[in-house]
């Protein structure tokens, strides 16, 4: 028999209710207001009180309204159907809700429960299976989905039968599976599994040694992101978090994108919904959005749910990563939901930590960013989940919890400048400040060596020793005045403003500028580089700058016209022809 | 406000502070309004029987024995078309006279629209300010905050802005206004003709400043209907936010709650985003665009209002006194409109995106010769010509008192690159400087 409760206590949407049975931490429970029912997550208990988040606006609640505790954890379903739907943080499908606005309690199925799936079996009668193991697959979208063992089956299994290929319904058994003790399971497409814990359905999470295409320069070629691996992108308001996520969100290769709109804007949201149907997927030639989900809670939307949609994401991600695919999950904002949590905390009058914030923030976090990683499959497959979260620093401040916490967890820094974003570099990411720890792994090294060329990180790191010189001569020029310094620093400081300009920054709204693939990336670096690696002849600053901004003109010209296209080399023996002017003989 | 017949009423408080009173009572809801002595509150906190209310207007001279009776409901305002062209208070009551408009009882602070119904902004709003519509063009459904010095005329920009954005309704939500700038507004507004566009709620500060945390709702309450069931283009300006903000804190401080970030409560980033999201463009063409003020201390917009309003808002316009012109202009550097991308070269012509970009690298250069400048270094040629540059671009463009099409702008750039730089230190893509790149300059 299911616990049941009373409210007898309200503060927002912290609600106590007196139990008069069990209850579980994160067990989800029901408020019934008469007309409409709430759901709420159990966050703490004390003697019979259970201290519940209502995922709702609770105007009207009073006290000694019923309550109805359901005997598990916030769970996210999962099943063929996932792929292009837009759920807000509860998997509520919100292109099903009826009316212009979401009135509360609302809820809607996460999938089709009617639709049929061409089912395909992948395991025959005998077969050793376990949690996670492929039994068939259904084709969504351009997604081979395979159909596996419920992750809550823990013990190994023998396959009684499987379905014969046909359309089945999500809720159809497609197979039966008999455990150690001779009982049966029938299994079906659809699966639950409690978003706040980690689906490890896997035999192994090596270090990631790939490196995850984006089309951004100022990531691939300066601090490239592993497949599988972890990054964070903090930076004050307008410096151009959300523009280099939705760039990044269209052109990183990957099978599987989940976009989880945490706490943010609805009409970035609206941006996605209106593009990404039109968007063709520059490597499939598919609609971009048919690889995509959306995990939209807006900042107007309730508050706990906002701390649900990051865990829905991340689930729907593990999930996709057992079925070998590329998944890359991005969350903006990771501080929108650090701040639910401080709500939250602050609401159960727990002592404070740092700026109000709940003294495991730096626990909770870490914790989340481990669930990302490149796994290794009990069939032999591998799968991966990259996560890329922003964080929004109070006052654009790097010192505060949130951005500290999250840089102990996330392999990659992007930090976006606010005097890059004054001056209009985009994207803002500091080349200085930023790193990509994966540089570091030998077997990334190894790997960049083969897709790239030999020694490419070594030319990376070339690369960012100039922006650093540069960048130190431009502080001698500042001190010392144009004529205080040799012209020879003007050179090294105009070396980096060509690195910066055609390298790092990139015009995110041209449609050819903004997507510039790897092979692309290691021709035009390899011509600056080429230009920094030459002295020149110059009377003056004067003429040095001249000249730059000259050089720098024609360079940006072309990264405006296509690839390997007339126009583009046109350009290229323009640069030469113009290089040859003031070169240096030796 | 009326009571009804058969309610219970109490007349037992047991704690009173300058902003809540709290008793005992039974059958409450959360959120619902109460009267306490005669002044209007609303249910915060229910522990048990014990039920806390903040008293929107204070509670000087509310005793433990006043009567308290609920009301049983949120928080309404009527909605019908008699709102355009009254003045009310934070309660939704005329404070001009005449009769309380008849209409359809609706609750304030109301739900979120279904984000999967918005439909993408795409509609420019034209204000003939060149600092706004070439920099920074603003959409319809857009949200976007002035962020001020207190000394700056952000009021009468925004009035201005308002009068030139041809809405269907404009709802102006004052808070903690002054009653001259408030008449400032009447008058304005009186002198334009548009009276009947218009509907106004009005916390001066005269009126207790906890009221004033009514009002964003009570005005996009009006907005929503208009927007949503009349299909109307509705423009909401609120001012100021920052004192909106300052009764969060206090409402937040008499209920001991933890403060975070400058004295403002945890939860400020969704109080904000709560009014804020508000703005939105509906499939029936309806739309509500929000443009409000929040005012700096001293320019600084790392404190907790405007710092969390940056990250909620779709931009941020800044004025800035410019010692060179001796004008107000719209700060280039700064200000910023998220939503431009969508209209400008697609509603706009084909190189408003290039130009604008342009002019603000060349004014920033000019702001590192000026700082060379200020340190005793020579300028170079360069240098000197930023300078003169940023000085038309300053009073040609960027001044508030600017009135020209968007067209003009983009000619008027392009004129001043051609008078003082060559199209390689303008750096714009070959084919547009091609087309408009002046003849004789």
């Amino acid at each position: 028999m299911k616990t049941t409760g009373r409210v007898s206590g309200i503060v927002s949407n912290l609600v106590v209710v007196k139990a008069d049975g069990p209850v579980s931490q994160n067990e989800i429970c029901h408020v019934d207001l008469g007309d409409v029912k709430l759901m709420a997550e159990v966050i703490k208990v004390i003697g019979d009180a259970a201290y519940v988040q209502v995922f709702d606006s609770t105007r009207g609640l009073k006290i000694g309204d019923p309550v109805e505790f359901e005997g598990h954890m916030l769970g996210a379903t999962l099943a063929p159907g996932i792929l292009s739907r837009s759920y807000d943080g509860l998997q509520n499908d919100l292109e099903k809700m009826s009316g212009l606005f979401i009135e509360r309690g609302t809820t809607t199925d996460p999938i089709d429960y009617d639709k049929l799936w061409e089912f395909k079996p992948l395991a025959k009668a005998g077969d050793k299976v376990s949690a996670g193991s492929w039994l068939g697959q259904v084709q969504e979208m351009w997604v081979a989905h395979k159909i596996m063992v419920p992750f809550v089956m823990t013990d190994t299994y023998t396959v009684k039968s499987v379905a014969a290929a046909g359309e089945y319904k999500v809720t159809d058994t497609v197979a039966v599976v008999t455990d150690a003790e001779g009982n049966d399971h029938n299994i079906t497409m659809v699966q639950k599994w409690p978003v706040k814990q980690a689906i490890k359905a896997y035999t192994s999470k090596p270090r990631p040694s790939r490196v995850m295409e984006t089309g951004v320069r100022a990531i691939d070629t300066f601090n490239p992101i592993a497949d599988g691996g972890t990054g964070f992108i903090p930076g004050p308001f307008g410096a151009g978090k959300t523009v280099l996520q939705h760039a990044i969100s269209k052109q990183a290769e990957a099978d599987v994108i989940i976009m989880v709109a945490c706490g943010e804007r609805a009409n970035e949201v609206v941006e996605i919904f209106a593009e990404f149907p039109h968007l063709d997927d520059p490597r499939t030639g598919h609609k971009l959005m048919e690889r995509t989900t959306i995990i939209c809670n807006t900042s107007n939307m309730p508050v706990a749910a906002r701390e649900a949609s990051v865990y829905t994401g991340m689930t729907i991600g593990e999930y996709y990563r057992a079925m070998g695919l590329k998944v890359l999950i991005l969350a903006d904002s990771t501080s929108r939901w650090a701040q639910a949590l401080r709500e939250m905390s602050n609401r159960l009058e727990e002592l404070p930590g740092q700026d109000a914030f709940p003294m495991d923030l730096s626990a909770i976090i870490s914790g989340f960013y481990a669930r990302a990683g490149l796994v290794y499959l009990p069939n032999g497959e591998s799968g991966s989940v990259t996560f890329l979260g922003t964080v929004s620093p109070a006052g654009g401040n790097l010192k505060e919890p949130v951005t500290e916490s999250t840089k102990k967890a996330a392999r990659c820094f992007y930090a976006l400048s606010q005097g890059r974003a004054d001056s209009k570099r985009y994207p803002a990411i500091d080349p200085i400040d930023s790193y990509s720890k994966y540089l570091e792994y030998p077997e990334v090294v190894e790997y960049l060596d083969g897709k790239v060329e030999k020694g490419w990180v070594e030319k990376v790191y070339k690369g960012k020793t100039l922006v650093q010189r540069g960048k130190e001569a431009s502080e001698q020029i500042n001190i010392l005045g144009d004529d205080g310094v040799p012209v020879e620093y003007h050179e090294r400081y105009y070396k980096s403003e060509l690195l910066d300009f055609v390298i790092l920054q990139q015009d995110a709204f041209d449609d050819i500028d903004a997507n510039c693939p790897l092979e692309r990336q290691k021709y035009v670096y390899n011509m600056v580089l080429d230009v920094c690696d030459r002295s020149f002849d110059f009377a003056d600053f004067e003429e040095c700058a001249t000249f730059f901004k000259g050089l720098i003109n024609l360079f940006r010209q072309m990264n405006y016209t296509e690839w390997q296209s007339e126009k583009f080399y046109d350009y290229e023996k323009q640069i030469k022809e113009y290089l040859s002017t003031k070169v240096k003989e030796n | 406000m009326a009571t009804k017949a058969f309610q219970k009423i109490y007349t037992k408080i047991d704690n009173i502070t300058k902003a809540t009173v709290s008793l005992k009572a039974t059958g409450v809801g959360n959120d619902e309004l109460a009267t306490v002595g005669g002044k209007l509150a609303q249910v915060v906190k229910i522990n048990g029987e014990n039920v806390i209310l903040q008293v929107f207007a204070g509670t000087e001279g509310i005793a433990t024995n006043s009567e308290v009776v609920f009301h049983g409901e949120p928080p309404k305002l009527n909605v019908s078309d008699e709102l355009a062209g009254r003045f009310f208070n934070a309660y939704g009551e005329p404070i001009e006279g005449g009769a309380q408009p008849e209409g359809e009882p609706r609750v304030i602070g109301g739900p979120t629209v279904n984000p999967f119904k918005r439909i993408q902004p795409s509609e420019l709003i034209a204000t003939g300010i060149a600092g706004i519509d070439l920099n920074n063009t603003i959409v319809s459904g857009q949200k976007i905050p002035f962020f001020a010095d207190p000394d700056q005329p952000y009021n009468a920009v925004m009035a201005n802005v308002a009068l030139r954005a041809k809405a269907d309704k404009i709802i102006l939500g004052g808070m903690g206004m002054t009653n001259d700038d408030f008449l400032y507004f009447k008058s304005v507004f009186e002198n334009a003709g548009a009276l009947d566009r218009i509907v106004s709620f009005v916390n001066t500060t005269e009126n207790p400043p906890v009221e004033r945390l009514l009002i964003p709702d009570m005005a996009l309450t009006a907005a929503e209907y208009f927007a949503a069931d009349k299909g109307e283009k509705v423009l909401v300006l609120l001012t100021d936010m920052t004192l909106y903000a300052d009764a969060l804190a206090i409402v937040s401080n008499r209920m001991v709650q933890i403060p975070s970030k400058d004295s403002m409560p945890g939860s400020l980033y969704s109080d904000l985003a709560k009014i804020y999201e508000k703005a939105v463009q509906l499939p029936n063409g309806g739309s509500i665009t929000i443009i409000a003020v929040t005012t700096l201390s001293g320019g600084d917009i790392t404190h907790a209002v405007p710092d969390n309003t940056g990250y909620i808002t779709e931009g941020q316009l800044f004025l800035r006194n410019d010692s060179d012109t001796g004008k107000v202009i719209i700060d280039p550097f700064r200000s910023l409109s998220r939503l431009k991308q969508l209209v400008i070269g697609k509603k706009t012509r084909e190189d408003h995106p290039q130009v604008m970009n342009a002019c603000v690298r060349l004014y920033a250069d000019a702001a590192n010769a000026k700082t060379k400048l200020e340190n005793g270094f020579d300028l170079s040629d360069y240098d000197e010509r930023t300078l003169k540059f940023a000085h038309d671009y300053s009073e040609k463009l960027l001044a508030i008192d600017v009135n020209i099409e968007i067209t003009q702008m983009l000619d008027i750039a392009w004129s001043l690159f051609a008078k003082y730089f060559t199209a390689s230190e303008v750096a714009i893509k070959q084919e547009l400087v091609e087309k408009y790149w002046p003849t004789v300059a």
